[in-house]
């Protein structure tokens, strides 16, 4: 390379005037560094633009020296400061609505949860006394079912009892299945027997007039449907049922005779 | 301080490298942000862009692509080019755009504020009108060889060699 025509060529002017291109660049750039004599021509023409461009200045940028470097230095702090900060109090604050929405929505499903489960439990009760109801009433239908069966079969007795002077309203109903030897009292139209009280049930033969006790109506206020299944191995001719106190009597109380009535035969 | 070192401690965000890039380049930067902005203000703005903005993409810079002085000297040009088109910018600085370098140093002249610019303007006055014209478009302006030879409308290779005899006169002016 002549050195000399490199140098009056006036590619170094340009070449510090930036106006080169970027593979020109390159060139002056690897010639300089292998050649002094270049390098020197350089930082000549560079000087000299500097004081000139430097003159065009309208004022002292030595004054301007602290308040540029303050800012400079301040501004690569606060970037590496406050970029990361911000960016971690983003996250932060996605992480912390996150979290919020979150425990939002696991009070809310664990509030429907318990909403359902109690729902759920009050169900099963109802169920449990539905459930109990409808046995109930199965049971209930049963046992009209038997009533009915038991009315309407052919070989039965029916005996009615009218009330007598102790009790005028009284009466009751006796079923009478002479071959299984079992009467049924419905008792549905007694009143209610005092404390201290029961029906006693007696079986009567009428010549001579000789009274049989065939059983008490137990538990009678408790009984729903009012009607007692007894025994009765007798030839009855008639039915009574007398007041008697707790535990019956060897006879009857004659005084205390609610209903009478005869078998017709 | 060599080049290559230089950039390696700005690199590092050495406080005495911004020390020296300041004290070497900040009023040739200054100076050719004003001639194109008209702004003492604005060219303050854009000067402290400038150095944040070289402070940051040192490790960008590589040698390979030129002088740090010229790598600083484009993107001072640029900075103030771009902020002359943003919206922001005065049309009526605008207007102004014909004066050129010599016109400022004249007026800084009148002035009496710089008393390095005055030295100076004496010789630069004493340049040649073609001398003021190129110079004015390929060191304040960045206008490459072509740009400039289309406009002082002439040949391309003229460009290089007018110029390089007019910077040769300012360093005799300057530097002897």
């Amino acid at each position: 390379m002549n050195i000399k025509e490199y140098i009056e060529s006036g590619i170094l002017e340009l070449y510090v005037a930036g106006v080169l291109s970027e593979k020109e660049n390159e060139e002056v750039s690897t010639a300089i560094k292998e050649h002094l004599e270049l390098k020197e021509e350089v930082e000549d023409i560079e000087t000299a633009i500097i004081k000139l461009t430097a003159a065009v200045a309208p004022k002292d940028a030595q004054k301007l020296y602290d308040k540029i470097k303050a800012n400079v230095l301040n501004e690569k702090e606060t970037k590496v400061v406050s970029l990361p900060q911000k960016r971690i109090n983003w996250a932060a604050y996605t992480g912390w609505a996150a979290a919020v929405i979150l425990a939002g929505g696991l009070f809310y499903l664990s509030n429907q949860n318990n909403n359902l489960n109690y729902q759920l439990q009050s169900l099963d009760a109802k169920n449990a006394v539905l459930e109990a109801k409808i046995a109930e009433a199965s049971q209930d239908l049963k046992k009209a079912e038997e009533l009915v069966t038991l009315i309407r079969a052919q070989d039965i007795t029916t005996i009615n009892l009218g009330g007598q002077n102790v009790s005028p309203q009284s009466y009751a109903k006796v079923y009478w299945k002479k071959d299984q030897e079992v009467v049924y009292i419905d008792a549905l139209g007694l009143p209610e027997p005092p404390e201290g009280k029961v029906y006693q049930v007696w079986s009567l033969t009428l010549d001579p007039l000789t009274p049989t006790s065939i059983g008490l109506l137990a538990d009678f206020v408790n009984d729903e449907n009012k009607v007692f299944e007894l025994q009765n191995p007798n030839k009855s001719q008639a039915f009574g049922i007398t007041l008697e106190p707790a535990g019956g009597s060897e006879t009857p109380t004659m005084e205390q005779l609610y209903t009478l009535g005869i078998v017709q035969s | 301080m060599e080049q290559e070192l230089l950039i390696k401690r700005i690199e590092e965000k050495d406080p005495k490298a911004f020390d020296v890039l300041y004290e070497n380049y900040s009023k040739s930067l200054f100076g050719v942000i004003y001639n194109i902005v008209k702004n003492e203000e604005i060219a303050e703005e854009i000067l402290q862009d400038v150095f944040i903005k070289i402070w940051d993409k040192a490790a960008t810079y590589s040698p390979s692509k030129g002088r740090i002085f010229t790598w600083m000297l484009n993107i001072a040009r640029n900075a103030a080019i771009d902020k002359t088109r943003s919206k922001d910018f005065n049309k009526d600085k605008k207007n102004l755009s014909s004066e050129n370098f010599v016109d400022i140093l004249n007026a800084h002249d009148n002035l009496n504020e710089q008393v390095d610019a005055i030295g100076i303007s004496k010789y630069v006055k004493k340049l040649k009108e073609t001398c003021k014209s190129i110079i004015e478009l390929l060191y304040f302006k960045g206008f490459t060889q072509k740009e400039a030879s289309e406009e002082l409308n002439i040949p391309i290779g003229t460009v290089k060699t007018r110029n390089r005899n007019c910077i040769a006169n300012l360093r005799e002016m300057l530097l002897n």
